[in-house]
């Protein structure tokens, strides 16, 4: 599904991603970890294509099309989501409009019939409902005066709302409290099955409990150091990167 | 000062000397009128007048509003879905057959109803032209106690490219003590025209005046809007107004606290695009203590547009526990877009909470990815920002024919500006 080779990338002239290589298949859930700075949000938003990298090298396939060539909106049509480390605030917009704007410009794109007012409502509230969240964040506009945690929620309530193939979740479990990082587990887990895949970066074992992963990674200075399966995040957690590194030297 | 500036009243008084309005001020005043305006119009110098210039007035040979107009219909639909009373002016002249007047309204004669005292046309020069030329206004009184409810006030212009014209109408509301009444004033027109009114607010102790007002006025109109208040203990002024159309528009508002207690709001929006200019300019003045102003002014601006805004918060010695506070927003959707801020801060007293601030910028990167993120193409996601934005201007008007007329204004200027 995803494939990534060489892929190297700088911001202004600084080398960040320095040639990762990663293929997260079909169905597979493939956790991310690695020290702060080592390029984990820039790999998440070149896949995404947002705008202030150069990409110098490599490639990026998904689903057998080239990913680096699409608009942030063709890649999110095409089924990539990304899960922001920091969600973005947008000053009188409505959540529900957002959602449904977002959800029926895929739909759009992809040749499928839009939903109407009533159709989505009744989609999104079951959604809602699945991931313990009030009715009430509908009518807020986008992530304003939304706490850490409820910001992270409303990141996994449009990713339940709009169905990818792709999730890159940024560190969604941090700031999360013990019960919304179950809630929050549970909306991946639940998407869970053939034409779903999802690349989870996070620091925290903790959430890799909950979301048991086919594969880990570590990514230490713009590349793919290590891989192993799931019982990699729990040496990691033991060790350290730096007691890791030595372990596997 | 430029020729034109200087000369271009000159045209006005000419024509005054044949024959002022109707309701042409006391003595003094028309003495005080003429004086201002034989002085010629400000200049850039002028620091009232230093980011607006009234110089495109002189491209115009102003004349007297058309006796006949053309039937108004089309620019009063749009209003019918407010069901209040309403008073409709056309061309600046009162037109029953169109009202539907309130209560408590009359028109102003020669006789007992002069313009007000608190209008100063020896120092505002649209003013002076007002005093000068009124013909026609509205006046609203409202014995102490009584809910007005909500009152409309429509001003109609239809004029030609050809047959420039205008009106210079002449309003007073006076609330007495613990009097409400929510107005919600409209201009709008076709052609070419210059519309000056001068409106003067007297609210009483406790009285409670809600006044929205939308200016869509011609793209080729000229509106140049002058406001005076003065508020009793306890009174509550909540201005907002929009203002989209005109080629060159400006919005004065001078109010007085003048009783211990009372509040003001002068919020509002520009949307302005193409070659616009409007400016919003304000000077609030705290006479007495523990009084509140607030003043949030958000622009959009587009094209090659030029948006004012000069804010002013003078408090008096007495007025100790002022509590004042402005914000300018503006959103500039071209390089080639301008705004001005002028925020002016003069206080004597010393226990005061007084507070200004300012953001300009354009678009946020940030933001225009995360709605493109999810799937928004580029295009509609400007302008679900630009609109929210815009929704945030007016999140502060309670619901009601007020903020609905609004929230149209801007969705059908959106629908203008899309090509
Ligand atoms: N706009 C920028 N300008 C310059 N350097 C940047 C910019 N954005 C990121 N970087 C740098 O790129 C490197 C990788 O940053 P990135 O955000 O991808 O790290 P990360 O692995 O996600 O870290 P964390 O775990 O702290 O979230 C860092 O050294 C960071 O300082
Ligand atoms: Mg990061």
């Amino acid at each position: 599904m995803l494939l990534i080779r060489g892929l190297c990338a700088e911001i202004d002239g600084k080398p960040i991603l320095r040639g990762i290589d990663l293929e997260v298949p079909d169905g597979e859930i493939h956790a991310v970890m690695g020290p702060n700075g080592a390029g984990k949000s820039t790999l998440a938003h070149v896949l995404a294509g947002r705008e202030g990298y150069q990409v110098t090298g490599g490639s990026a396939r998904f689903d057998g099309t080239d990913l680096l060539a699409l608009e942030p909106e063709a890649r999110a049509s095409a089924g990539v989501f990304l899960a922001f480390q920091y969600p973005v605030e947008l000053p009188g917009v409505g959540n529900a409009n957002f959602l449904r704007t977002a959800l029926n410009a895929q739909r759009r794109a992809r040749g499928e019939a839009e939903l109407d007012a009533v159709q989505f409502l009744r989609h999104v509230r079951s959604e809602l409902k699945r991931l313990a969240m009030a009715d009430e964040m509908l009518k807020r506009d986008v992530n304003v005066g939304f706490s850490g945690g409820e910001k992270k929620r409303n990141e996994i309530l449009q990713m339940a709302v709009l169905r990818p193939k792709l999730a890159i979740l940024d560190e969604t479990d941090s700031g999360l409290d013990i019960d919304a990082l179950r809630i929050v587990a549970d909306g991946v887990n639940a998407l869970r099955e053939p034409g779903f895949s999802a690349l989870v970066i996070t620091h925290y074992q903790r959430l890799l409990d909950h979301i048991v992963p086919d594969r880990v990674h570590i990514l230490a200075d713009g590349r793919i150091t290590l891989s192993g399966d799931a019982d990699l995040a729990r040496r990691l957690e033991a060790a350290g990167y730096a007691g890791l590194a030595a372990e596997v030297a | 000062m430029s020729a034109a500036l200087a000369a271009l009243p000159r045209g006005f008084l000419a024509r005054y000397e044949a024959g002022g309005g109707r309701l042409s001020g006391d003595r003094a005043a028309r003495a005080a009128a003429a004086r201002a305006l034989a002085a010629g119009f400000p200049g850039p110098h002028d620091e009232a007048w230093r980011y607006t210039s009234l110089r495109p007035l002189a491209e115009h040979a102003w004349a007297e509003p058309p006796v006949a107009t053309p039937d108004p219909a089309a620019l009063l639909a749009r209003f019918d879905a407010i069901d209040a009373p309403r008073i409709v002016f056309v061309n600046g002249g009162w037109r029953e057959d169109l009202s539907r007047p309130p209560a408590h309204w009359r028109r102003p004669d020669r006789a007992g109803a002069r313009p007000g005292t608190l209008a100063r046309p020896e120092r505002e020069p649209m003013v002076a032209l007002n005093t000068l030329f009124a013909e026609d206004g509205a006046l609203i009184e409202l014995p102490a106690g009584v809910d007005g409810g909500t009152v409309l006030l429509l001003h109609l212009a239809l004029g030609t490219a050809e047959a420039p014209f205008a009106c210079h109408p002449r309003h007073r509301i006076r609330l007495g003590a613990g009097a409400r009444l929510a107005l919600v004033e409209a201009s709008v027109g076709e052609g070419v025209y210059l519309h000056n009114p001068v409106t003067e607010i007297l609210l009483g102790e406790h009285a409670v005046l809600s006044h929205a007002r939308l200016q869509d006025e011609a793209a080729g109109g000229f509106h140049l809007a002058t406001l005076y208040g003065t508020l009793a203990r306890g009174a509550h002024y909540d201005g907002f107004l929009l203002a989209l159309g005109a080629r060159l528009s400006r919005a004065e508002a001078h109010v007085t606290l003048e009783g211990e207690g009372g509040r003001v709001h002068l919020n509002g929006g520009q949307l302005l695009a193409g070659t616009q200019h409007a400016d919003f300019t304000s000077v609030v003045r705290h006479a007495a203590p523990a009084c509140a102003s607030r003043q949030t002014v958000k622009s959009v601006l587009g094209g090659m547009a030029r948006g004012v805004f000069q804010g002013r918060i003078e408090v008096a010695r007495e007025a100790q526990k002022t509590d004042g506070y402005q914000r300018a927003q503006a959103l500039l959707l071209s390089p080639d877009a301008e705004v001005d801020i002028k925020p002016e801060l003069e206080i004597f007293a010393d226990d005061v909470k007084c507070s200004h601030g300012a953001t300009v910028g354009a678009l946020d990167a940030e933001q225009i990815f995360y709605l493109r993120s999810r799937g928004i193409p580029a295009a509609e996601a400007r302008a679900m920002l630009v609109r929210g934005f815009l929704a945030e201007a007016l999140a502060d008007i309670a619901a009601g024919p007020a903020r609905t007329m609004l929230e149209q204004a801007v969705e059908l200027w959106w629908r203008r500006q899309q090509p």
